[in-house]
């Protein structure tokens, strides 16, 4: 109890309990628990249609109704729009980079500063997250005009335009190449060392494995695995909801 | 925020020294500057048009500067935030039979009349948007249509304003200081239509124009980035639709009479479309020079062929614009710039 007493565990920065998500008789996520840490590097996983997304729509506030309960930073999320979710400090990026296109990238990046109580020195703060990305010489530009990683890292831009608790990573790095891969991997790496806990939902082994501290494993819409990325991917379940069962 | 978003903020560097802006990038709205060219180009055209001292100049004036005040008010909603509104002339007529019903219960005069019409048609924007902002793209257009429809039927029900017969307003032959009864009505519009212009600009220039634009863009993701969208949404359908009572205000006043086959005429809610796409949707601008180019085209048809060839001109118009300028004239130059 002493010990306990002299090293108390942080209190999670976010707590699902049971979440759930049924579309019709159709059970997409089924009484998910979750546990993360302040500054925590989560990798999920999964194969396609295992409920990655639809767990991250029930965090983010996409799906406002489902089962179970969310809590960020002790504070219940529950019935919350996304938009309230994303002032508390929950930044979510898509798996298709969906930018307001007839807006410059320096105005993609004003509109969350705008809303989160920044109006005045908006300018300024979006420019300083672009420079985080090193999208800032591409600032009066439209999103149409950038590569598919320049709009990647535009995303990431608008999410750390929120300055967020989590940021949550839905396949961003989906089409991308070896070397932008690792330009991501660095970037959310950065993000992280500055107290974002992340978690990052990706197919890409090698980025999961080289980024998460821990990783979970979806399948069927249950977790079927929880712990360090090597134990877990050596798991027999693991490793036979993705090569399929001997 | 929390403790962690603060170290955040700092590691990414926002509160070290301030990053260069690109000059170009920053906003400058010039609102001063506006309003002063707006009513220095009002007071001209108000001195014009008495040099000319030609009754018809007022008319053809008041027609078009109706429509600035209605296509601007669409294109709050319909520009700004990409939701087509089909229900404009449901709108306007609300406005119109406000004033006259105020006319009928109190003996209320013009001006009055027409800050209860943006209260009234304000309030029923509200309801609209509460009731229908859930639904997106056709669904939302169609639930507009259907808004005038109902408030058709209701007005041509509704005895105390005239009914299927229509209301009579009778006008004063002068107005001091004015010439004319002509040019009174034409100086209340060019105040509402310079109101209009300029409460849109604002809105563009402002974070809820920014809000809206957004929404239009990609409403999931103004939402994930915190922009409460139902509510930008309501202010939006509110103001669009207090607008276009304001703009519907003054008819019974203009022409005298008013039935609501003339009230909801299909004519203002095709003009409230077309003229903003024309000119440029999305732009303060683009529903100014949609209207006095249509406005002023539909005006030189009736006077030299005959107005039953209006929404001819319209039609062809809006089809040689989506063409061949699917961004309006606004967009086209910017295009080119």
């Amino acid at each position: 109890m002493s010990a306990a007493l002299q090293d108390p565990a942080p209190a999670p920065l976010l707590r699902a309990e049971k979440v759930g998500k049924r579309f019709g008789g159709f059970v997409a996520l089924a009484e998910v628990d979750l546990v993360l840490r302040p500054g925590e590097r989560l990798g999920l996983i999964g194969p396609n249609g295992s409920g990655k997304s639809t767990f991250v729509n029930c965090i983010s506030g996409d799906f406002a109704q489902h089962d179970g309960s969310v809590t960020l930073a002790g504070a219940k999320l529950d019935g919350l729009k996304p938009h309230a979710r994303a002032r508390r400090g929950l930044a979510r990026t898509f798996q298709l980079p969906q930018p307001f296109r007839s807006l410059t990238v320096l105005e993609n990046v004003r509109v969350p500063l705008l809303f989160g109580g920044h109006a005045a020195d908006a300018t300024e703060r979006a420019m300083a997250c672009l420079e985080q990305v090193e999208l800032a010489a591409k600032a009066a530009r439209l999103p149409r005009e950038l590569t598919q990683v320049e709009q990647r890292r535009l995303e990431l831009a608008r999410a750390i335009a929120l300055d967020p608790q989590l940021l949550i990573a839905d396949e961003a790095m989906a089409g991308l190449s070896h070397a932008e891969v690792d330009q991501i991997i660095a970037l959310l790496l950065r993000l992280n060392a500055a107290g974002t806990a992340v978690i990052m939902i990706e197919h890409i082994m090698r980025a999961v494995t080289e980024f998460s501290e821990r990783l979970i494993v979806f399948v069927a819409g249950r977790k079927i695995a929880d712990g360090a990325p090597r134990e877990v991917l050596a798991m027999p379940e693991v490793e036979g909801a993705y090569l399929g069962k001997q | 925020m929390s403790a962690a978003g603060e170290r955040s903020v700092e590691a990414v560097g926002l509160d070290a020294p301030r990053a260069a802006v690109p000059k170009l990038l920053a906003p400058s709205p010039h609102h001063a500057l506006f309003w002063l060219c707006a009513v220095l180009l009002g007071a001209a055209l108000v001195v014009g048009l008495r040099l000319i001292g030609n009754e018809y100049g007022y008319f053809a004036g008041y027609f078009i500067l109706q429509y600035i005040v209605l296509s601007s008010a669409w294109n709050i909603l319909g520009g700004y935030a990409g939701y087509v509104n089909f229900g404009a002339a449901g709108f306007m007529a609300a406005g119109a039979y406000t004033a006259i019903a105020l006319r009928k219960a109190f003996g209320l005069d013009l001006l009055p009349g027409i800050v209860a019409a943006g209260f009234v048609a304000g309030l029923l924007g509200l309801g609209t948007g509460y009731l229908t902002l859930r639904l997106r793209g056709v669904f939302f257009s169609i639930a507009t249509l259907c808004l005038a429809v109902v408030l058709q039927t209701l007005i041509v029900n509704w005895d105390y304003v005239g009914g299927s017969r229509g209301a009579y307003i009778v006008r004063p032959r002068e107005v001091p200081p004015f010439v004319s009864y002509g040019e009174y009505m034409f100086v209340v519009m060019l105040v509402l239509a310079i109101l209009a212009v300029g409460i849109s600009r604002t809105v563009e220039l402002s974070r809820l124009g920014r809000g809206l634009q957004a929404i239009r863009d990609n409403e999931r993701a103004a939402e994930a980035v915190g922009v409460p969208t139902l509510r930008l949404k309501l202010i939006a359908t509110t103001l669009c639709g207090a607008l276009m009572g304001v703009a519907g205000a003054p008819l019974p006043y203009y022409s005298g009479y008013l039935n609501p086959e003339a009230a909801f005429s299909l004519a203002y809610a095709v003009n409230a479309i077309a003229m903003p796409l024309i000119g440029g949707a999305g732009s303060w601008l683009g529903p100014v020079i949609g209207a006095v180019l249509l406005g002023g085209l539909q005006q030189a048809a009736t006077v030299t062929i005959s107005s039953a060839l209006n929404l001819w001109i319209v039609g062809w118009m809006l089809v040689i614009f989506v063409a061949l300028f699917p961004r309006g004239i606004i967009g086209w130059f910017r295009r080119r710039a």
